[in-house]
């Protein structure tokens, strides 16, 4: 592993709120290193920090002590350069824009032509199988496809980084499953560098080459685990052993984590 | 097909209809008990003995009673608005034209100063701070003691007419336009604005592409409401200037000579007119809200 190869790199940061009462530790003593290409999801319970280190590396949010770097700049800078598409757990479609505008926006933000953002815009609705949609209004789609639109429109600019904050979070779990699978089609199509955050343990198997488990109070990182499963990946490689063993061993550490807060 | 209209019309005319004619008769009903008294000692002077129905009668056909009846009304405004030509002194259709013009710029001033005050507040936080007070504030001062104060100063180096009419009643409506503004440029939500800073976006970006469409469903809401009071404000600024022309005049001059039936049907035509706005506003904010595919409901 190149120093070139590190897309993310995060040094004791730490990330602590003054409140009245006593200071609340968000994030304490993170180290992580993402490489270019890696699919690594963030896991662990409510307040265990997972959005809010991925609001860091997207300068959404600022941390209080600790470096981080992406692209080997700082997340201001890497944001500025328009480093990362962000897609939230809301789609996040502005209703008075049509599908097609609202995957333009972020080129119109950037001052691209016309022409051009509306070639890129049909071209990735197609990617994540919204053609014929574009001229359809968010309240007219399904809660899945709102959020294949958002995919659609993090893709359009072509960022290195995709940014996940349980995207599915709000979906049913039959829509869910549909659209891990076409989240790892669109992936190994793009080949991007992906920063999942998620609750669902079948999900982090199923999607990540590395899973970083995070616990809360404080928010910090319980154990980071590669996954042995092979890189071709479908609903059914769920079922496997060596899935099973992972889906295992994650909830083992999410355990320790749970145990160890209540031991506090 | 003729069935199913005939069933709408049922469903939807007849509940209304039934309320119109609930009002009519309460009408007719508080026209005789206040109008009783005056007509039974009249007639009572004249020598004689009046019988009930002798009284009843009498109340509704007063020439200056306290409670016109419907009908009196009624003849009376049509009478002044299709009986006499539109640009007589006469005519309800011209002092409605003279108050409507009057209305329409201080509505258009109102709504800019309104949109303009929100717009600063919104980006500017000292502007938040130290303007918003100073906007409630105005509003609890009565218009009625300024009124007359912004005619005698404008009157004073030479502006009459239209203008001060116009700046009493803006006065009035930018307030509702600057508060539902303010919501309106503020109600994206965190999610919609961290986007637009992932995009690296410029304050005026989210300006143009964010707040303001937003805002657009909050602001045809208070624009009604701004419509609506501009015509309120426009009227009593015609109160003080001496009363020559306009609603506002029609309404002094009838009290000047108890003149209750000009009064009503002067009142009927400023509530025919502000109905007029306010459905004209509701009319744009389809035109504007449905190209755009978004119901006014469709954001909260």
């Amino acid at each position: 592993m190149s120093a070139f190869d590190v897309v993310i790199d995060v040094r004791n940061l730490g990330l602590t709120f003054e409140t009245p009462d006593a200071p609340v530790h968000a994030l304490q003593d993170i180290n992580l290193n993402i490489r270019h290409g890696e699919f690594v999801t963030f896991i662990g319970p409510s307040g265990c920090g997972k959005t809010t280190l991925m609001r860091i590396i997207a300068d959404l949010e600022q941390p209080t002590s600790g470096v981080v770097t992406v692209n080997g700049v700082s997340p201001r800078e890497a944001r500025l350069k328009r480093a990362y598409g962000y897609i939230f757990q809301a789609a996040a479609l502005y209703p008075w824009r049509n599908i097609q505008k609202n995957v333009e926006l972020p080129h119109e933000i950037m001052g691209v032509s016309k022409a051009e953002r509306a070639e890129k815009a049909l071209r990735y609705l197609d990617l994540v199988g919204l053609k014929g949609f574009e001229k359809k209004f968010p309240f007219q789609l399904s809660g899945g496809m709102q959020q294949r639109a958002s995919i659609a429109r993090a893709l359009s600019f072509d960022p290195d980084l995709l940014l996940m904050d349980e995207p599915f979070g709000a979906l049913d779990e039959i829509t869910r499953d549909r659209m891990n699978e076409e989240l790892l089609r669109i992936w190994a199509k793009t080949k991007k560098t992906v920063i999942f955050v998620t609750h669902s343990i079948d999900e982090a198997v199923l999607l990540s080459t590395r899973i970083v488990i995070m616990s809360a109070r404080p928010g910090r990182i319980i154990d980071v685990i590669d996954s042995n499963l092979p890189v071709e990946r479908n609903l059914e490689t769920r079922e496997s052993p060596a899935a099973q063993e992972l889906a295992h061993r994650i909830r083992l550490g999410l355990k320790a984590g749970h145990s160890y807060d209540e031991v506090k | 097909m003729s069935d199913g209209i005939l069933q709408g019309v049922k469903d939807k005319a007849l509940p209304v209809l039934a309320v119109v004619a609930l009002i009519i008769l309460g009408w007719y009903a508080l026209s005789v008990a206040l109008n009783w008294a005056q007509v039974s000692e009249r007639l009572v002077k004249d020598g004689g003995a009046p019988g009930v129905a002798d009284i009843v009668k009498g109340t509704w056909s007063m020439e200056r009673p306290v409670l016109p009846s419907p009908d009196q009304v009624a003849v009376e405004f049509a009478k002044t608005t299709f009986g006499v030509k539109v640009t007589a002194k006469k005519s309800l259709v011209y002092h409605a034209t003279v108050t409507a013009s009057a209305t329409l710029v201080s509505f258009a001033l109102g709504a800019l100063l309104g949109i303009l005050l929100a717009i600063g507040i919104v980006h500017v936080q000292t502007l938040d701070r130290s303007l918003m007070p100073w906007v409630i504030a105005s509003q609890t001062v009565p218009i009625l003691a300024i009124a007359p104060m912004i005619i005698v100063v404008l009157g004073n180096i030479g502006i009459t007419g239209l203008v001060p009419k116009s700046i009493i009643s803006m006065y009035l409506c930018f307030f509702p336009v600057t508060i539902g503004m303010v919501k309106g440029l503020r109600s994206p939500d965190p999610m919609e604005l961290d986007l637009m800073r992932s995009y690296n976006a410029s304050q005026a970006q989210v300006f143009w592409k964010l707040r303001l469409p937003a805002s657009v469903p909050f602001l045809f809401a208070s624009l009604k409401v701004a419509v609506a009071i501009s015509l309120t404000g426009a009227i009593v600024g015609e109160l003080p200037t001496g009363a020559s022309a306009g609603l506002g005049a029609r309404l002094l001059s009838g009290s000047y000579y108890g003149q209750t039936v000009q009064i009503w049907s002067a009142l009927f035509m400023a509530a025919i007119l502000g109905a007029t706005l306010v459905y004209g506003i509701g009319g744009i904010e389809r035109l504007v809200l449905g190209r755009a595919g978004q119901s006014a409901s469709a954001r909260s």
